[in-house]
């Protein structure tokens, strides 16, 4: 079973989600699990992956490629498969991954199953585990034919890092015309304080309940004191109180933490499908009929901006 | 200036969905509706079309005869023509099966532009364009949050995961926008009296060429082999703040091990 995993970089880091889909990979059993990273001045990043399972790591380092387009990346990609026999592709979910995903399955007439919080081997077939209309169905999702493509959830695997090291082999892969028709004028990054929220182990988050955007200020005291990160609702993130990056719901963000902790969020169902594989969530809000109440762990009924802040200290204290 | 967007009908935003057990696809037999992302596409084409004042927005879809009905919002919203692929041999198309019927439609058109929604509200997806874009042999931008055009190309500033990018890429190019872009117009009385007879053209996989191999179940290279409901949560737990909450929620976490 042959299998290539893209490995995401960004700020010179190989990105969480794609050495745990990494790790996923390896876990399957099969010898022959490689992992390609596509970008320009790489150095290091192909030995993390070799500690993550990869077998092989494909790394192809060439200036046309900075920039976190797609189109290359598929270009890349589909040489790979094609020389290398790959027989299943997997990506963790991102803007860019979705995008390379679909570009590659079109390209290859490959099956692209999305949405895939596991996978599973099954006599030489996989099956994918894909949650479904809004978290409201599991469905066992199949390929018909090779080679396979998958797209994991954000945030629903773990890495694991192992002793073993495996070979790195550059490749300079052809780029089409249309491929390289786009390009980067500009790219922004957000200024970043603490854990991103993809990578954190808990999030508090903050919804319209807080009431005005300088009360953001609770929800960060309190990620800080339990070394967490902050997310925020689409309402809030809309008005401009806080941050796209940090955005969790269907038009944002799915993440599962250890520790899920909502202030005034009310649970709707956007957001929910963005955070209901928190492994353990608590809600706070003073709305007693909050859909959230229906799935958190622990919901309080009460009012955030006294119960927070105690929180806040309560912890404090806890951890000297 | 021709723009084509790529639309869909969802089910109703108020109707329970569910998969049907026996087919295994979405049950789309109660009230449809114009996906509520693709509005925002619509709504950009007419701007585009507005601001150079000329050009044509032909509103481009796949699914039965009847989501006509949906695709008659865009056209009351201002969209000139709409064409809908329909045919039965078409129902079950996964990505590869949609990309190759759509891109063919599309190349019958000749667009300048063509533009997506950002994600379908039915099937969580959020890939057509690129693999679209693939089919084309175009450049592809997606989650676009401001669009503008200028002599043969055309730039996008979006969101993503780490903060905003700026890409340009000329013309034909295919475009996802994010639906923070702009906020769709409602269709005026005039506009919905109108849309009715506005030009709308039904086609079958024959009048494109695309054999019954390639689509549908036939031609889609992914399956559904099982349903089941999600694992349960367990139990949970709620409390009515009494002056102790947090402290009540501190001796929940050190339970769980979580501080």
């Amino acid at each position: 079973m042959s299998v290539l995993v893209f490995l995401e970089h960004h700020g010179g880091e190989l990105q969480k989600g794609s050495l745990a889909v990494l790790s996923k990979a390896a876990s399957l059993g099969g010898d022959d699990v490689a992992g390609v990273i596509v970008g320009s001045g790489l150095d290091g990043l192909a030995e993390q992956a070799a500690r993550h399972g990869a077998a092989t790591v494909y790394v192809a380092d060439d200036p046309r490629l900075e920039a976190p387009l797609p189109q290359p990346r598929v270009d890349a990609i589909a040489e790979l498969v094609a020389d290398k026999g790959v027989e299943t592709v997997l990506f963790a979910q991102s803007i860019l991954a979705a995008d390379i995903a679909a570009g590659l399955a079109a390209r290859l007439e490959a099956g692209l199953n999305w949405q895939l919080t596991d996978i599973t081997e099954d006599g030489g077939s996989l099956i994918g585990k894909q949650s479904a209309l809004g978290d409201s169905v599991v469905v066992d999702v199949g390929w018909k034919t090779t080679p396979r493509i998958g797209l994991f959830r954000a945030g629903s695997l773990d890495p694991v890092e192992q002793a073993a090291a495996g070979t790195i082999e550059a490749f300079s892969p052809e780029l089409q015309e249309h491929s390289l028709a786009a390009e980067m004028v500009e790219q922004a990054h957000a200024e970043e304080s603490g854990p991103s929220i993809e990578d954190a182990n808990v999030i508090v988050a903050g919804g319209r309940g807080l009431g005005e955007p300088e009360k953001f200020a609770l929800v960060e005291e309190l990620a800080k004191a339990l070394g967490g990160a902050v997310a925020a609702t689409r309402a809030v993130v809309d008005a401009g109180w806080y941050p796209y990056s940090a955005q969790v719901g269907q038009t944002g963000k799915s993440v599962s933490p250890t520790l899920y902790i909502a202030c005034g969020i009310s649970g709707a169902i956007q957001h929910k499908v963005g955070m209901q594989s928190s492994k353990t969530i608590v809600a706070i809000n003073k709305d007693p009929n909050a859909p959230i109440f229906e799935f958190a762990d622990l919901g309080v009924v009460g009012d955030l901006h006294a119960i927070v802040p105690k929180l806040t200290e309560l912890v404090q204290a806890r951890r000297g | 200036m021709k723009i084509a967007v790529c639309v869909k009908e969802v089910p109703d935003a108020t109707a329970h969905k569910r998969i049907d057990a026996g087919t295994k696809r979405l049950d789309r037999s109660g009230e449809g509706a114009l996906n509520a992302f693709d509005a925002n596409a619509v709504e950009e084409a007419l701007r585009l079309k507005d601001a150079t004042g000329e050009g044509e927005v032909v509103v481009v879809s796949m699914g039965p005869e009847r989501a006509l009905n949906s695709l008659r919002k865009a056209l009351a919203m201002g969209a000139d023509r709409a064409v809908l692929i329909a045919d039965d041999g078409a129902a079950g198309s996964d990505l590869v099966a949609t990309s190759l019927t759509l891109g063919k439609a599309l190349e019958r058109e000749q667009p300048d532009l063509v533009l997506f929604g950002q994600q379908s509200s039915d099937s969580d997806g959020a890939v057509l364009w690129a693999a679209v874009a693939e089919r084309l042999k175009r450049p592809v931008i997606s989650q676009v949050a401001e669009l503008t055009l200028e002599g043969g190309s055309l730039t996008g500033k979006r969101q993503t995961e780490f903060g905003y990018d700026v890409i340009k890429a000329p013309l034909p190019a295919v475009v996802a926008v994010a639906d923070s872009i702009n906020e769709p117009r409602y269709p005026s009385l005039k506009g919905i009296m109108g849309a009715k007879s506005k030009p709308q053209e039904t086609l079958s996989l024959a009048d494109l060429g695309v054999d019954g191999g390639s689509a549908g179940e036939p031609g889609s290279r992914t399956e559904v082999l099982a349903l089941a409901d999600p694992p349960p949560r367990g139990e949970t737990r709620k409390i009515e703040d009494d002056g102790s909450a947090a402290e009540q929620i501190v001796a929940f976490l050190s339970e769980k091990r979580l501080i």
